[in-house]
């Protein structure tokens, strides 16, 4: 291959970092620009190393491309493992406030590490990943845009590393989910716009007159993220060499714009997305066509037209006005219809096929995925009920219900995927081994509900202690006693969370070994193949 | 465009097309031949392969 486009633009981009880095006005923003200058510099280094003079084989424009997809599934699994090991620390930070480590690693730096690597890098690279890999094969045609897949692979995780890095040295733009400051926003536009070009390319292209509801899912997460993307980060920066921008909007206009991005982050990236996943990889693992294809119809336009309004949940009781906090409840309530119907639909799609749940492990994974996805979407309505709200705000019971989200049904449905995939996209005849897919399945599972349940009693406790009154109307506990108090659950959130990121470890090693092409020698699952039973010789005659 | 009248829009004729778009993709859906196109498209990811 020859990089002589890609070498020219890296450079002078590496060049534009240095001069920002030299002429920036503020500390922060001069770190940012030399940590951007060392990775544009390094990778123009690789690519200078990779350099082919001998002409670049033909393309079969026939053949899927899935180089793009395989780097996106390692990405996936590496950004996993650093995004769940961060959790594990900043739960231990809560638990033991010593281990914070001050000023990068503490915990008000490495919370939104956190969040954007599990969300973002985890979450958004198996979403880019199997995307890619879905649409090709319900389209039958290939990648559009040439090249295009790799700018919009790399391009991401230059994002990633960006907002990663920025956190640690103190750049964000406080608004949840969408801490990177204005620079690496309009770098995310750049490369958000690309994926929706490469993605509805392929579509136009398809050969299969019909698109696959998969494909509605991941293109209505593409398309609306780049709305909520762009209209909650509209700001004016202090400086174009500087780390710091105002918000286009003040006080509850402000407000409500970012918990309306917020929701709508867990809507069409956590839910959409991840259902374009359930509604293709559920089918193939079974072997089965999904239960009901008119029933994901309606799933699908129920779902677009309910989410984006329940964003002002978020912000009960405050400034908001009431209509729209009533108005945010009663179509959070409303999403209970789409989100039961989607969770029959993937869940019936093994009708006639329940066996496969006991013997086969990828099966369980995505079969309980679905039931975690039936149980928070069943839990988040509930808790946007004012009354219910105005007792688990603010609370563990939030972060309960979220994991019981993120890790149940994003996390197992992702492994889910990436476990079909691997072998496929390395040509392998199957996964090294299925007793490790057995053990990250156990490991995940408990793991998940000794976090949830540990934060559930957490939550109602901390929400009781703070509306305990006496007699005389003076509150009975101080905020310090609530903490306290809270103290032997985060350590039971902390071993949930352990166990969680031991089972993606184990995915790692597994993964690692399928696509090094080995295979583990083990006892067949029981129930996999019939059993042979040998004839035993009868003795007592 | 004022705020009063945008939300006038909203809560009127803007409603009402939603609605109706809404209403009439589940009607698109259980139309009464639609099963036999549905059972197709369903089987869509099992042709590649």
């Amino acid at each position: 291959m020859k990089f002589g486009t890609e070498i020219v633009a890296l450079s002078l981009f590496a060049f534009a970092a240095v001069v920002a880095a030299g002429f920036g006005v503020d500390a922060p923003f001069r770190q940012h620009m030399w940590v951007l200058f060392f990775v544009l510099a390094g990778f123009t280094a690789i690519l200078l190393r990779n350099i082919d003079l001998k002409p670049a084989a033909p393309i079969d424009p026939s053949a899927y491309m899935d180089g793009p997809i395989r780097y996106g599934t390692i990405a996936t699994v590496f950004w996993g493992v650093v995004g769940m090991l961060v959790g594990v620390v900043i739960a231990l930070q809560l638990a033991y406030p010593d281990l914070n480590i001050q000023p990068r690693f503490n915990f008000g730096r490495l919370r939104p590490l956190h969040t954007s690597a599990v969300v973002f890098a985890f979450g958004g690279n198996a979403l880019l990943c199997t995307s890619l890999y879905v649409v090709q094969r319900t389209c039958r045609a290939r990648l559009f845009g040439g090249n295009l897949a790799w700018f919009v692979f790399w391009g991401y995780q230059l994002f990633i590393v960006m907002a990663a890095t920025g956190y640690l040295l103190g750049i964000t733009e406080s608004r949840e989910y969408a801490e990177p400051e204005w620079y690496v926003d309009i770098w995310l536009t750049i490369v958000w716009v690309a994926y929706l070009i490469l993605f509805l390319g392929t579509i136009l292209k398809r050969k299969e007159p019909h698109i696959y509801v998969a494909n509605w899912f991941y293109l209505s997460f593409i398309v609306t993220i780049a709305m909520l993307h762009v209209v909650n980060n509209l700001s004016m920066p202090a400086s174009f060499l500087g780390s710091k921008s105002y918000s286009a909007f003040s006080g509850v206009q402000d407000a409500l714009t970012q918990w309306w991005y917020g929701h709508n982050a867990v809507g069409f990236f956590l839910t959409a997305g991840f259902l374009g996943m359930m509604y293709y990889f559920v089918p193939k693992q079974a072997n089965r066509p999904v239960y009901s294809y008119r029933l994901s119809i309606i799933h699908f336009w129920a779902l677009i037209f309910l989410y984006i309004w329940a964003g002002p949940h978020h912000l009960h009781y405050t400034a908001l006005p009431d209509w729209a906090q009533t108005l945010g409840m009663a179509f959070s309530i409303m999403l209970w219809m789409p989100s039961w119907g989607g969770m029959i639909n993937g869940l019936m799609t093994l009708s006639g096929a329940w066996d496969k749940i006991r013997t086969d492990p990828i099966i369980r994974m995505m079969v309980a995925a679905i039931a975690f996805y039936g149980m928070s979407t069943f839990e988040g309505p509930m808790m946007s009920i004012k009354t219910v709200n105005s007792l688990s705000h603010y609370t563990d019971w939030t972060i309960g219900h979220v994991h019981s989200g993120a890790l149940g049904w994003v996390g197992l449905i992702s492994f889910g995927a990436i476990y079909y995939m691997v072998p496929k996209l390395w040509n392998r005849e199957r996964l090294y081994s299925l007793r490790l897919v057995t053990w990250h399945f156990w490991l995940a599972t408990l793991g998940i509900v000794v976090y949830a349940a540990a934060m559930w009693v957490s939550g109602i406790m901390q929400g009781m202690m703070w509306r305990e009154y006496d007699e005389q109307g003076f509150l009975v506990y101080s905020f310090a006693e609530s903490v306290a108090a809270m103290h032997p659950y985060y350590l039971m959130r902390a071993i949930g969370g352990a166990m969680y990121l031991s089972g993606a470890l184990i995915m790692a090693w597994n993964i690692t070994m399928t696509i090094l092409g080995r295979q583990r020698k083990e006892q067949p699952l029981p129930g996999s193949v019939s059993a042979y039973q040998p004839a035993r010789s009868q003795t007592w005659a | 465009m004022s705020y009063d009248l945008m939300r006038e829009f909203a809560d009127s004729w803007g409603l009402l097309a939603m609605v109706l778009f809404f209403v009439g993709c589940i009607a698109f859906a259980l139309r009464p031949r639609g099963r036999t196109w549905a059972d197709q498209a369903a089987r869509i990811p099992f042709k590649d392969d």
